[in-house]
């Protein structure tokens, strides 16, 4: 047996953490960008792009994110793409996020009366202009609470990427259990840094939400 | 002189139910028109092809010289700079101030620099009666200012005919007179009005033409002390005696 204090599972598990918050940086700027393509795709008017986009998400709603890694990391292989665990993962996460993302906001859009839009129209604003000017200031209002509550999801999702080997908190976590033999000691630390991860998100959001919603009170 | 508004022939259907069955209206310059009529009966809907907010089927659209096509975006964006438009609920953009409401599109669509933009909107707002609402945000006002902020924000695209969508509909009574009177002045002032309204006082008082439109179609029109005086057909007369 490895002789592990507390400070030292700690130190490791801290160290891994970091893989946790640079692959869920990436999920969420990747979903983000892919998302709001997405959300465009499928509010506008080409009626093969939003069934495209109505397909993708079913198909990544629809599907276990364990599966989509396995998928990723095994089936690029097959492609005759050498993927690391790494791009995996990212490339996973990125997709899955994406598809959430792009529903979340969609529903937020559509949350904004019709009125919204017809007097933007009115105005001689053209789509574009409508949609940047009017539709989305209003809908990024209402749409941080549910991106948040799905961006902690996100963090305690890249857990998942352990599976294809890919070395961040759960991993880490794992590796030094097997090795100190104290498996509640270690994974009550794991739970414990994914909190300290996911609060601070959830904190940030609600001062954010308060602030904009400052000058309707 | 050819009119600002033109049009002929206009039938809209929402799938078998045909709302406007083959509508002529000419509006010309500095003209008022009223347009009454019961629920259904197609006037919103007749308003609203004005500025391509609802697709027709059939008939044409014109606009102080342009002609409404439904598939261009640019030919549409260049008619609905000639077309203000008032709604019932008012449609401010909550996120704005009163004076960016105002900017936004004369910034965004005809490109007009902030100082004048600014400058121009606040001439605008001391019309309505509103010159120091500027900073304030739409649901810090009044339904009736709200409404006069609108009216102004229609105005500074500068457009050559304003369409009112039952714009004291969704007021307070105590607030509908601050609202006709903007409308009256505008009137005075040799605005082109259509509007669709129930205020009959007021539509007797303003408008130089009333049109009754009874499923679908204009069934009478004239000048209001005819109309209301002595309306012509039944179906008119019985509109207006409901109203009693």
């Amino acid at each position: 047996m490895v002789d592990f204090s507390l400070l030292d599972v700690l130190r490791n598990l801290a160290l891994a953490a970091r893989w946790t918050i640079v692959l869920s940086l990436i999920a969420f700027l990747g979903g983000g960008l892919v998302g709001l393509t997405l959300l465009v795709l499928r509010i506008g008017r080409s009626p093969a792009a939003r069934t495209f986009v109505k397909a993708y998400v079913e198909l990544f709603q629809g599907t276990p994110l364990l599966m989509q890694l396995f998928l990723a990391y095994f089936g690029l292989a097959l492609f005759g793409f050498r993927t690391s665990a790494w791009t995996a993962a990212a490339l996973a996460l990125t997709l899955y996020s994406s598809a959430f993302l792009a529903e979340i906001w969609r529903g937020c859009v559509e949350a904004i009366p019709r009125g919204q839009w017809e007097a933007a129209q009115s105005l001689a604003l053209n789509w574009r202009e409508q949609l940047r000017h009017v539709i989305l200031p209003q809908a990024l209002r209402i749409a941080i609470p549910p991106t948040v509550g799905f961006l902690v999801q996100v963090v305690k999702g890249t857990a998942l990427a352990s599976i294809i080997g890919f070395i961040e908190l759960t991993k880490a976590g794992t590796m030094i259990a097997n090795a100190t033999f104290r498996p509640f000691l270690v994974y009550g630390c794991v739970a414990l840094l994914y909190f300290v991860l996911c609060f601070p998100v959830s904190l940030m959001a609600r001062r954010l939400e308060a602030k904009l919603n400052a000058p309707h009170r | 002189m050819p009119p600002i508004v033109d049009i002929q022939g206009l039938r809209k259907s929402y799938g078998a139910h045909e709302v406007l069955r083959g509508v002529d209206l000419q509006v010309a310059r500095g003209d008022v028109v009223a347009v009454i009529g019961r629920s259904g009966s197609g006037k919103s809907t007749l308003l609203r092809c004005v500025n391509g907010l609802e697709e027709f089927q059939h008939g044409s659209v014109g606009v102080d010289g342009r002609t409404l096509h439904q598939r261009d975006p640019a030919a549409l964006r260049e008619l609905r700079q000639r077309v203000g438009m008032i709604f019932q609920g008012f449609n401010l953009f909550p996120h704005l101030s009163v004076g960016r409401n105002i900017m936004l599109a004369p910034t965004l669509v005809r490109r007009q620099g902030g100082a004048q933009a600014e400058q121009a909107a606040r001439a605008l707002l001391a019309r309505v009666g509103l010159a120091e609402k500027f900073d304030a945000m739409p649901d810090q006002l009044s339904g009736g200012q709200q409404q006069r902020v609108a009216i102004a924000r229609a105005l500074a695209m500068e457009p050559a005919v304003l369409l009112c969508d039952e714009i004291t509909s969704a007021l307070d009574p105590e607030l509908v007179g601050e609202v006709l009177k903007v409308v009256e002045t505008l009137a005075a002032e040799g605005m082109t009005l259509l509007m669709v309204t129930h205020e009959m006082g007021f539509a007797r008082k303003v408008a130089d033409r009333v049109v009754f439109m009874h499923q679908g179609l204009i069934h009478e029109a004239g000048p209001p002390q005819q109309l209301f005086d002595s309306p012509a057909t039944p179906e008119l007369r019985q509109f207006l005696a409901a109203l009693h």
